[in-house]
């Protein structure tokens, strides 16, 4: 279960953003819409505590993130959080294979094999599982960032636009997988889109 | 996955960075680690080779030339003394032991000594092998040069002259026979043939008699030097010389044999203080002090020694400065990657950790090379000096200074890695990862 209430952040003073409270119960999925600049991708970064909220809590399974440390915090995100950037970010050092294993590894020790080819099978990157993330095109980077997202089973998964490059074919691929996951580990699922092909697959939907 | 994977892929994937961090660490590790070593084991070999002796006696000439030739056996003589000069100092009081060698001839570069067997006792030279020497032209061998010319119980050799090997042929009349093996000493003892006193007289004896170039000349012309007395007896010598030179010596017969020089071991270390200076005012002998030259060689090397060292830490502070910058510079371009670890769940105590990581591996790394770079240096000057002077050095595992060493490197770069990662510290995860 995963509640926000009151949700109330500002960029240096100059942009007030209050959040609608948002309650997703295990496997629900949300949309969220709305233009540039409402604050969509904030309220990521604040449900993720990856920022700070200035009021209003977030409580995912019972734990309020106003109540833990910095530490805790990366540790509890580490676990229980999913994230899918609108940006894709990597180590670049390492292979795809190693990426997922990495996502696996921290903080507790999934050291998963089947489900990193389950996943990249899933996700059309089994064949690329040994090339350098550089290598990869850019549909296929977006695959790998969701199943970076998805692999270690988080409670809640946010994810920032997951499908503004993929082609028709892979974006229903990614839609069924983001609800075959979600049902399967129990994930409640968050995400923000612009995608007509998204919306026509997620009814529940708010508006910011 | 652990960290110290990720730290190495991080860090393997900069190979030019990697390679001029490395470069300038081993570059210094190995100068300090060979240079230290080198000295270190110079003067424990000097130290060691001079130990039994405290005053060498021999030919007037440079006392770094006599204690060199005489006891390290790497100069030329300085000359020649006679043995009946020695019987006095030979019963000193304040004398323990005093031994004669005398030598001047080689085999493929390897000098035969003649001496008596207490030479063998002061350096604690055993038999490995078969039996010490009793008559002339019997050798023992050190280990050094068994295992160089691999020789064989009963093999015989003709010895040449002089102390370098230069094919000439030499003593065809008397070829020696190896009698025995000695153990190996760590000594200069390895690296000599080693027989009596008379091979090397009935030798040069042949030499003398066919005037021979060399060694005997200046001989004579030491003889000149003395009083008339002398020159008689020489002269009487030579007429015995005529008829018994297979006999052994008679009394008349020693008092013109010659050595090389005389090494002492004083009872009493009054006698260091008194004999020398006797012995150089009074005598047409003079007296060195194996110690005191020493001593002063390696002063001589110490100040090139600190230079090197100089030169060495100065290279060491940039290769500090290398890999701060190099840190620096990853730290900055995987601001990302950084923040993407923290959201996977690394806190900042675990991102500092895979910066240490990585720079620890890269001191490890630039220190190990550098430390088998310094060791192989070594090796190239062992063999040098093996070929050339006839002493090997060890190739010595991990020393304490050298441990001391990699300490210094890596509480740098520590403090290299620290003051690099601050940043760390600061790292605003939501806005770096939206500035893509």
């Amino acid at each position: 279960m995963v509640e926000t209430s009151n949700l109330y952040y500002t960029y240096e003073d100059v942009t007030a953003l209050t959040f609608p409270d948002i309650a997703l119960t295990p496997g629900e999925h949300m949309l969220v819409m709305g233009p540039s600049g409402v604050g969509k991708t904030t309220l990521l970064y604040l449900m993720a505590g990856l920022l700070p909220p200035i009021r209003g809590n977030v409580v995912i399974d019972g734990t309020g993130l106003n109540m833990l440390s910095r530490k805790e915090i990366d540790k509890f995100r580490g676990e229980h959080i999913g994230l899918i950037f609108q940006q894709y970010h990597f180590i670049k050092s390492l292979n795809v294979s190693d990426n997922l294993h990495l996502r696996q590894t921290f903080p507790k020790s999934t050291n998963d094999k089947k489900r990193l080819h389950e996943l990249a099978e899933r996700l059309g990157l089994a064949e690329h599982l040994s090339k350098k993330v550089t290598e990869l095109s850019q549909g296929q980077q977006q695959r790998l960032s969701i199943a970076l997202g998805l692999i270690h089973k988080p409670k809640l998964v946010l994810a920032d636009e997951p499908t503004s490059n993929l082609d028709d074919v892979n974006c229903i691929k990614v839609i069924n997988l983001l609800k075959e996951e979600a049902e399967i580990c129990k994930s409640s699922l968050l995400i923000i889109t612009h995608d007509l092909r998204v919306m026509s697959h997620f009814h529940n939907r708010i508006e910011l | 996955m652990n960290l110290g994977y990720l730290a190495y892929k991080n860090m393997v994937s900069k190979p030019l960075n990697l390679l001029l961090s490395l470069m300038l660490l081993s570059l210094s590790v190995s100068l300090v680690t060979f240079v230290f070593q080198l000295s270190q084991q110079l003067g424990d070999q000097l130290n060691k080779n001079i130990a039994p002796f405290d005053m060498v006696v021999g030919a007037k000439g440079s006392p770094l030339q006599l204690v060199l030739s005489s006891v390290l056996h790497v100069d030329v003589p300085t000359g020649n003394i006679k043995l009946k000069d020695m019987t006095a100092l030979q019963n000193h009081p304040f004398v323990e032991k005093a031994i004669p060698v005398s030598y001047g001839d080689n085999y493929k570069g390897y000098r035969i000594l003649g001496t008596e067997t207490q030479y063998l006792n002061s350096y604690n030279a055993k038999l490995s092998e078969g039996r010490l020497y009793q008559k002339s032209f019997e050798v023992v061998v050190g280990s050094g040069v068994r295992s160089k010319l691999n020789l064989k119980l009963g093999d015989t050799f003709i010895s040449s002259h002089g102390l370098a090997d230069s094919g000439a042929t030499g003593h065809e009349e008397h070829p020696y026979e190896v009698v025995g093996f000695l153990e190996s000493t760590g000594t200069v003892v390895d690296q000599l043939l080693i027989s009596n006193l008379k091979s090397i007289w009935d030798a040069h004896e042949h030499d003398g008699s066919k005037h021979n170039e060399g060694f005997e000349d200046k001989h004579q012309e030491d003889y000149e030097g003395h009083d008339h007395n002398e020159e008689h007896e020489h002269k009487d010598s030579e007429n015995h010389q005529g008829h018994n030179h297979n006999d052994e010596y008679g009394n008349e017969e020693h008092e013109n044999l010659e050595i090389t020089s005389l090494l002492v071991k004083f009872k009493n270390p009054l006698g260091m203080v008194q004999l020398p200076r006797f012995i150089n005012e009074n005598t047409t002998m003079q007296a060195a002090l194996p110690g005191l030259e020493i001593q002063r060689l390696m002063g001589l090397l110490s100040s090139g020694v600190q230079t090197i060292n100089g030169i060495a830490v100065a290279i060491l502070l940039v290769s500090a400065l290398s890999i701060f910058i190099s840190l620096l510079k990853t730290i900055r371009e995987r601001k990302q990657e950084l923040a993407l670890l923290r959201t996977y769940g690394l806190g900042i105590g675990k991102l500092l950790g895979l910066a240490l990581l990585e720079g620890l591996f890269l001191a490890l790394l630039g220190f190990v090379l550098g430390w088998i770079l310094g060791r192989i240096g070594v090796w190239g000057v062992s063999q040098y000096m093996q070929a050339s002077y006839g002493y090997a050095l060890r190739i010595n595992s991990p020393e304490l200074v050298e441990l001391f060493l990699l300490s210094l490197i890596l509480t740098l770069t520590i403090i290299a890695t620290l003051l690099a990662s601050r940043s760390i510290f600061k790292l605003n995860v939501a806005k770096t990862l939206s500035d893509a």
